[in-house]
């Protein structure tokens, strides 16, 4: 057991329990509304948006496991970096019009906005549903990350994991979204003190980048069971690719990062954001790097996920491991929290509003939100506890492929109402099919999968391919239903909905 | 000039974004060990430097195209 770095753990752990519950109090608003509870109001600027998404996107997960991906495979699972990169510019063009229309129509979810361009209750209930599935293993990794870290400490068993969430859990009730926007800014900062710490310390003491390169180099090929690389060869360039872009337009679909940006207070906010949140992707960068530092400080972890947690447990001193994984922890609470909130919100608006209670009052809507989220909560803790790693990784897998097959819906929705409602539904049963089909005739192993096209085998990340496929059904039966004439639903948004700005015109 | 020719010309600078998707989406452009910049593989610091074009590319798009509220 390390003391010093457990001691200074707990005193920034407990000092974000504190902010936790004082946010209740921070920019005033009633608590017993769902816009309240569930988006802060919706006035977040640009600087708490910023650490909010921040907070929201990078999490502790991220922080293990993509340095762990590169540790094992090497320039591969520098997908993280285009993947960042181009996320951002789509922000830009697609988010400020999501914005607006939920602004205008009081809209709290992405699925809210598919019940009113549709006119469809279905449509918008498997849009929920896909955000609440792919949120809930994304929750449980965050509470693997933050076991990494604790077990890292020596801090063992199951016990510290289910205290830390049940305190997360409670803030979250009180505070609403307001806890983990106060938390983010404490967690952001002591994620970039440990980066900016770790590439300035950690290379001068392996002897410098050139060594910390060469030792990947040698390493990475020798990788089992499949060997990696340094450099990306030519025949991962498509799987390298469509991980990356498959991944940047997933990033925006999942729940937690809907809820993060209706939170804030403008389409500017937005905007702004889409060119400042790269400060994290090039921090990311950065943290992927950390694999190669940890080839070269020659650790062998049981698990890849380790590696981080040993590499600053050896390179660092003791108080300082504290900070740093004081980081980590707070990282996990950080998006666990918005994302339990974002699952709430879209359970009590598409799913209880819509089909169990549609007369109940704003208060009830908003008590249901809290119960949901201490239910959601539990579950990723029961996941944890009692089911393997292995399997939420996989489930996660199944998340991210299954959260693409939203986006003709919700971001082409934004754009245009060509398609019919039937044809998305159909396009999206068709896309969930086949991208779960090929993750299991993976056995979970990978996420690519290969398919042959007019005689070249083209390796593709299975989110993408099951995403074409669900574009092809929703194109076709759209053009069949407009040549019949069929299945036209109204479309209660304008044209103007989308552009509205804040002033409300 | 009538507000929909200003906001076809605001529109234009969008086509700025797609920019980063051409540069980085496409490994052939980068994926090779040289040239080095200091002891980083060009593979690496290409990338690195790739999420400052997009950032600045999406400010000048934000400041193109700025709107009221």
């Amino acid at each position: 057991m390390n003391w010093t770095a457990f001691i200074v753990f707990l005193i920034l752990f407990l000092f974000v329990t504190g902010l936790g519950f004082w946010a209740a109090r921070w920019k005033k608003g009633d608590l017993n509304l769902l816009s309240e509870w569930g988006l802060a109001g919706r006035g977040f600027g640009t600087v708490i948006t910023w650490f909010l998404l921040g907070g929201d996107l990078y999490t502790a997960y991220t922080f293990i496991a993509v340095p762990a991906l590169v540790f094992g495979s090497g320039a591969m699972g520098f997908y993280a970096m285009p993947y960042t990169i181009v996320a951002y510019p789509f922000v830009f063009m697609a988010m400020p019009r999501l914005w607006s229309v939920a602004k205008k129509h009081g809209y709290v979810t992405a699925a809210d906005f598919v019940k009113g361009r549709y006119n469809s209750s279905s449509l918008a209930l498997v849009i929920a549903l896909t955000g609440i599935l792919a949120t809930m293993p994304y929750i449980a990794l965050q509470l693997a990350g933050m076991q990494a870290v604790l077990s890292a400490m020596g801090i063992g068993g199951e016990f510290p994991l289910i205290i830390a969430f049940l305190i997360l859990a409670v803030y979250t009730y009180t505070s609403g979204l307001r806890a983990p926007a106060a938390i983010a800014v404490v967690k952001d900062v002591l994620i970039y003190v440990t980066v900016i710490a770790a590439v300035v310390i950690i290379p001068a003491k392996l002897g410098g980048w050139g060594h910390i390169f060469h030792a990947a180099a040698t390493a990475l090929p020798l990788r089992k069971p499949a060997p990696g690389a340094l450099i990306l060869g030519p025949k991962a360039y498509t799987a390298f690719t469509t991980l990356a872009l498959g991944s940047a337009f997933a990033l925006f679909l999942y729940p937690h990062s809907v809820t993060g940006v209706l939170s804030s207070s403008s389409r500017q906010v937005i905007k702004r954001n889409a060119a400042l949140l790269p400060a994290y992707s090039f921090v990311l960068g950065l943290i992927a790097l950390l694999g190669y530092m940890a080839i070269a400080a020659g650790l062998h972890p049981k698990t890849p996920t380790l590696a981080v947690p040993l590499l600053f447990l050896k390179e660092f001193p003791s108080w300082f491991v504290g900070v740093a994984f004081a980081a980590i922890a707070i990282g996990a609470l950080v998006p666990a929290a918005i994302m339990s909130i974002a699952a709430a919100n879209l359970f009590t608006r598409n799913v209880y509003r819509e089909y169990i209670r549609p007369h109940c009052t704003d208060r009830q809507e908003s008590r249901v939100a809290k119960l949901t989220s201490l239910v959601v909560k539990l579950g990723a803790l029961i996941f944890i506890v009692f089911l393997p790693n292995t399997f939420i990784i996989n489930f996660q897998l199944l998340g991210g492929v299954w959260i693409l097959q939203t986006l003709p819906a919700v971001v082409f929705g934004l754009y245009t109402r060509w398609f019919r409602g039937a044809a998305l539904f159909v396009g999206w049963l068709s896309g969930m099919g086949v991208g779960t089909y090929m993750a299991i005739a993976q056995s979970f192993k990978s996420s690519i999968f290969p398919v042959d096209l007019f005689g070249v085998t083209v390796s593709a990340y299975a989110a993408v391919w099951a995403l074409a496929v669900n574009l092809i059904v929703a194109v076709v039966l759209t053009l069949i239903l407009r040549a019949v004439s069929q299945g036209e639903t109204a479309d209660l948004t304008s044209p103007a909905d989308y552009e509205a700005t804040s002033a409300g015109v | 000039m009538d507000e929909n020719a200003s906001r076809k010309r605001r529109r234009a600078w969008y086509w700025l974004l797609l920019i980063p998707f051409i540069g980085t989406l496409w490994p052939p452009f980068f994926a090779s060990e040289q040239p080095m910049w200091g002891s980083f593989p060009f593979f690496y610091w290409y990338l690195f430097v790739w999420v400052i074009i997009s950032a600045v590319l999406t400010w000048i798009v934000y400041l193109a195209t700025r709107e009221n509220g």
